[in-house]
């Protein structure tokens, strides 16, 4: 049972009672008032012993159809990549995994470093000159951006493109309410940002436009003439959501005039687990340096002039600002920070673009054998790893259907677009295999 | 400037590498035809070039250069450092909860829905609340979706005017800052002198513009609000709800329930009281569990089940929405929900029994060497103050840093805000009465040094890999990535 954690003997409990002066551990909570005291035995199952329960979690595990035990198509903002050997083997390390924020740099040096050379690697990817040490996942970052528009600009208007992907949306919404931001959609033309309809909408009251790239459909969003609109209001904000692995090809967002670039790393060496635990990210220009929500690692020196490494600009943070705070933020996501770090340092900069390159051939491969058995893909703008195919059948039967051959369907778009009603979200990376697309084709053919 | 250790930039070397990518196996086709040139990087993102040898050395070097609950005592008040159970690691490891997308078909995923409702009903349990969810990914996240329901649901009941949240002064500083996020505005209840919230006070402060009450209960000083019947009554008369945070829950499981203390909503800190480890800085995860009133307007989905099949709840019409992409950090809530299937009921009030014990018998320890602010038993954790040895010239910063050289990882510092110089020390129930008294015996040799050889502390560590940093440079000068033209 889980009372191996606990070292407490009887010995040990006599002799503490002892020097504390009571005659019982009951004694310690005599200020709980008696009304309010829990009196029965929680209403749980009892322990388990080591063996029992990871039996029972086994099994329970097993009832999942994982992504090892079937082909999936399924993306939309969690993606299966190959994850290198080295990353679990890294983040196991339980000096890791057991320490807590690196509050004391003398013994922390280790945390710090590896958070300072995430922070330069997402830099280096999005083209922004800061980056900040992790928010919770792509969501939430977005929700941070927005709120840091709005103390930028003290303005309560947001544009949202259409084409970001729409829980991202559902939880900014939320984020914005509690400083009554209000949110308007830019609707997407051909499963890009309207650009027409961003004209018309953008005026002096706008705090930020939120654009994704490559968006939600998987299409690359035209980023320098969005930038080109923007520009035109002054003090507007231009904040791109953006999946980190497309960069390592597509021309970053910094260098088409991106004011806060957002997104999340599980593409590096996180896997899916039901959507989380993953790895938000945050990256600025350096004008923001002090207004960037969350943690921040910065090189110094120590008194005897070695190189080292601290939490700094603190004054940002909740606990210093209090009720001042624009952000609340503690906990980052530190572990998986790590993990992402070391699945891009075995990536390095050639296999980085590598992936990309793999992900880019192979989608393409899939919608060139789609469209020749005569699917209908609505948006054929340039794309990533991701496309649009109409099935001219509602998605969650045609996904059912795929089941039983061992394929896990694209994303139903008709959840979330009534005007793509029997449209798939097909994702490709490079761990899908010609045979297992051509398998696809056909199975979704006869399902058809 | 001495680099005692390369940063992985450093160590690149072109045309070294550590990757091996599936093949190329679909005719390729011209990218650089089909994509606007504009589209397309010119310069490769500096990521660095290792073999796969020198990747596992730079790391497995910066993990010795860390120091974790697993290297020794870490009993930093608040934060909750206890054993981080292995089979926990296994479990989240296992490719049926690894390996699967949030978007996958229910019926395929029922293993990790029953995971995640029933850890839902064991959470509103132990805290003695009606529904829970799991979507918020961390402590403050939690705190401040709770708060986002509280306004949501006195907007529900047409009261606009509740922009008040009170908040005694002990609080942490997460607590003032969720609830101005929320948009409410802040108003600060003052400590008694036994360092318990002054009922006089917050009745001064209740009035019909009070939307909540936040309160840890232990407070920050560890110590139990035993007013909290009529603290309760005083704030629900007014029209308010009670918010507990739950940082400090690890001192009452078994004893008292949250939810009969009168609370409204509580958030949980999984990464603390139920194990799921703290991972350098994160992922946290923060469930919330809250009363009947509120529970409508809990975030969307929630994990339900009908005629024995799980399925996630998006028909709640007074939800606040979505707090997070997806259903929360699952991976966190199943290291928690291992945890509370590893204790059972009988083990959980064990944890709480052993938390208190060992904390009370540290402090009456230390009370003779470091003045104690609050004379009566402490909960799970307690606070010293630094006085005594401020006197002497030697301050809780020189202590912490004089502790490094023990092997320990010192308590929480200057926190909370009301005791001057102080110490949180929170020993947590996994570590023996040896480890504490080895920990109470380096308290009492410093104490001691502080009179004799204050220098000797004054100039700690004396034997960390690197010495007191230069923390106001960094803040000034901040250099917060590489820096490639200097190298």
């Amino acid at each position: 049972m889980g009372l191996r954690y606990l070292p407490m003997t009887d010995r040990d409990k006599r002799e503490m009672l002892e020097a504390i002066g009571v005659e019982s551990t009951e004694a310690l909570f005599s200020e709980i008032p008696d009304s309010v005291r829990f009196k029965g035995d929680f209403n749980l199952p009892p322990a388990k012993s080591e063996y029992e329960l990871k039996k029972e979690l086994t099994e329970l595990a097993e009832k999942n159809l994982n992504l090892q035990q079937a082909t999936s198509f399924l993306g939309a903002g969690v993606y299966e990549h190959f994850i290198p050997s080295v990353v679990n083997h890294v983040i196991s390390r339980s000096e890791f995994y057991t320490a807590y924020t690196p509050y004391q740099p003398e013994i922390s040096q280790g945390e710090l470093q590896a958070i300072f050379e995430f922070q330069t690697m997402i830099c280096e990817l999005t083209g922004m000159d800061i980056a900040n040490s992790s928010l919770y996942d792509g969501g939430t970052a977005l929700g941070e951006a927005i709120n840091l528009s709005y103390g930028h600009t003290k303005r309560k208007k947001i544009l949202v493109s259409e084409a970001l992907h729409p829980e991202y949306r559902q939880v900014m919404e939320v984020y914005g309410k509690g400083f009554a931001l209000e949110f308007v959609v830019i609707p997407h033309k051909d499963g890009k940002t309207d650009l027409e309809a961003l004209k018309a909408l953008i005026d002096e009251d706008t705090a930020s436009v939120v654009v994704q790239y490559p968006n939600f459909f998987g299409q690359i969003e035209p980023l320098d003439e969005i930038n080109d609109i923007i520009k035109q209001v002054p003090k507007t904000l231009f904040i791109v959501s953006s999946n980190p692995l497309a960069l390592a090809y597509l021309t970053p967002p910094g260098e088409f005039g991106a004011d806060v670039v957002v997104g999340d790393t599980q593409v590096f060496g996180i896997p899916a687990q039901l959507g989380g635990p993953h790895c938000g990210y945050i990256a600025t220009t350096k004008k923001f340096m002090r207004k960037i929500p969350g943690r921040l690692v910065g090189q110094t020196t120590d008194e005897e002039g070695r190189r080292g490494f601290v939490l700094t600009l603190q004054a940002r943070e909740q606990h210093i600002r209090r009720d001042k705070a624009t952000s609340n933020i503690c906990s980052n996501q530190a572990l998986f920070a790590l993990a992402s770090s070391v699945a891009m340092t075995a990536l390095g900069k050639h296999g980085a673009r590598e992936q990309a390159y793999l992900n880019m051939q192979k989608a393409r491969y899939l919608k060139g054998e789609l469209e020749k058995n005569g699917f209908a893909i609505p948006f054929g703008g340039p794309f990533f790893n991701e496309f649009v195919v109409d099935v001219k059948k509602p998605v969650k039967d045609v996904n059912k259907a795929l089941l039983k051959y061992d394929i896990i369907g694209g994303f139903d778009l008709s959840k979330f677009y009534p005007d793509l009603p029997t449209h798939m979200l097909v994702a490709v990376t490079e761990v899908r295999t010609k045979e297992e697309m051509d398998r696809f084709v056909a199975a979704l053919k006869e399902v058809i | 400037m001495k680099k005692d250790f390369p940063l992985i930039f450093e160590r690149s070397q072109e045309g070294r590498k550590s990757y091996s990518l599936p093949p190329l196996d679909v005719p390729e086709t011209n990218l650089e035809e089909e994509l606007d040139e504009k589209y397309v990087r010119k310069q490769p993102a500096r990521l660095p070039e290792v073999s796969e040898l020198e990747l596992m050395r730079h790391y497995t070097g910066l993990s010795n250069r860390n120091f974790g609950v697993d290297t020794g005592f870490y009993p930093l008040g608040s934060c909750t450092m206890k054993y981080n159970p292995k089979i926990n690691e296994d479990v989240a490891k296992l490719p049926g909860f690894m390996n699967i997308h949030p978007y996958q078909d229910e019926a395929t995923i029922q293993g990790a829905l029953k995971v995640m409702y029933d850890l839902q009903e064991a959470l509103a349990e132990i805290t003695g609340m009606h529904e829970t969810s799991l979507q918020p990914a961390a402590g403050a996240h939690g705190e401040w979706t709770a708060l986002m329901m509280i306004k949501a649901y006195h907007e529900h009941n047409g009261e606009h005017h509740r922009t008040k949240v009170l908040i005694p002064d002990s609080a942490h500083g997460t607590n003032p800052a969720s609830a101005a996020v929320a948009g409410f505005e802040t108003v600060t209840i003052r400590s008694n002198e036994r360092g318990l919230v002054d009922i006089e006070d917050l009745k001064r402060h209740v009035d019909e513009n009070v939307a909540a009450l936040m309160l840890t209960n232990p407070n920050t000083l560890g110590l139990f609000e035993a007013e909290i019947v009529e603290i309760a009554k005083i704030v629900h008369d007014a029209g308010g709800k009670l918010y507990y945070d739950g940082a400090n829950l690890n001192a009452i499981m078994g004893y008292v329930r949250p939810g009969d203390m009168g609370f409204d909503a509580v958030h949980l800190n999984l990464h603390k009281t139920f194990t799921g480890p703290h991972g350098g800085g994160g992922p946290g995860s923060g469930p919330i569990a809250v009363s009947e009133e509120l529970a409508p307007f809990l975030p969307k989905p929630t994990v339900n089940k009908k005629d024995g099949i799980y399925y996630f709840d998006y028909n709640r019409p007074l939800s606040i929405g979505r707090v997070k992409p997806y259903y929360g950090n699952f991976g966190i809530n199943l290291r928690a929900y291992t945890y509370i299937r590893s204790m059972g009921p009988d083990g959980l009030k064990k944890v709480s029994e052993y938390a208190v014990l060992n904390a009370n018998y540290m402090m009456r320890k230390l009370e003779k060497y470091y003045e104690l602010p609050y004379k009566q038993h402490c909960m799970h954790e307690f606070v010293l103050s630094g006085k005594k040895q401020k006197e002497l010239g030697v301050r809780t910063l020189d202590i912490a840093k004089r502790l490094l050289d023990y092997g320990y990882h010192p308590p929480t510092i200057y926190f909370p805000l009301i005791v001057e110089e102080a110490l949180m020390i929170e020993p947590t129930e996994t570590e023996s009465k040896e480890t504490l008294d080895q920990f109470i015996d380096a308290m009492i040799n410093i104490a001691k040094e502080a009179e004799e050889n204050p220098d000797v502390v004054l100039e700690a560590p004396h034997n960390t890999i690197v010495k007191r940093m230069d923390e106001t440079t960094a803040a000034r000068k901040p250099i917060l990535s590489y820096q490639w033209d200097e190298a």
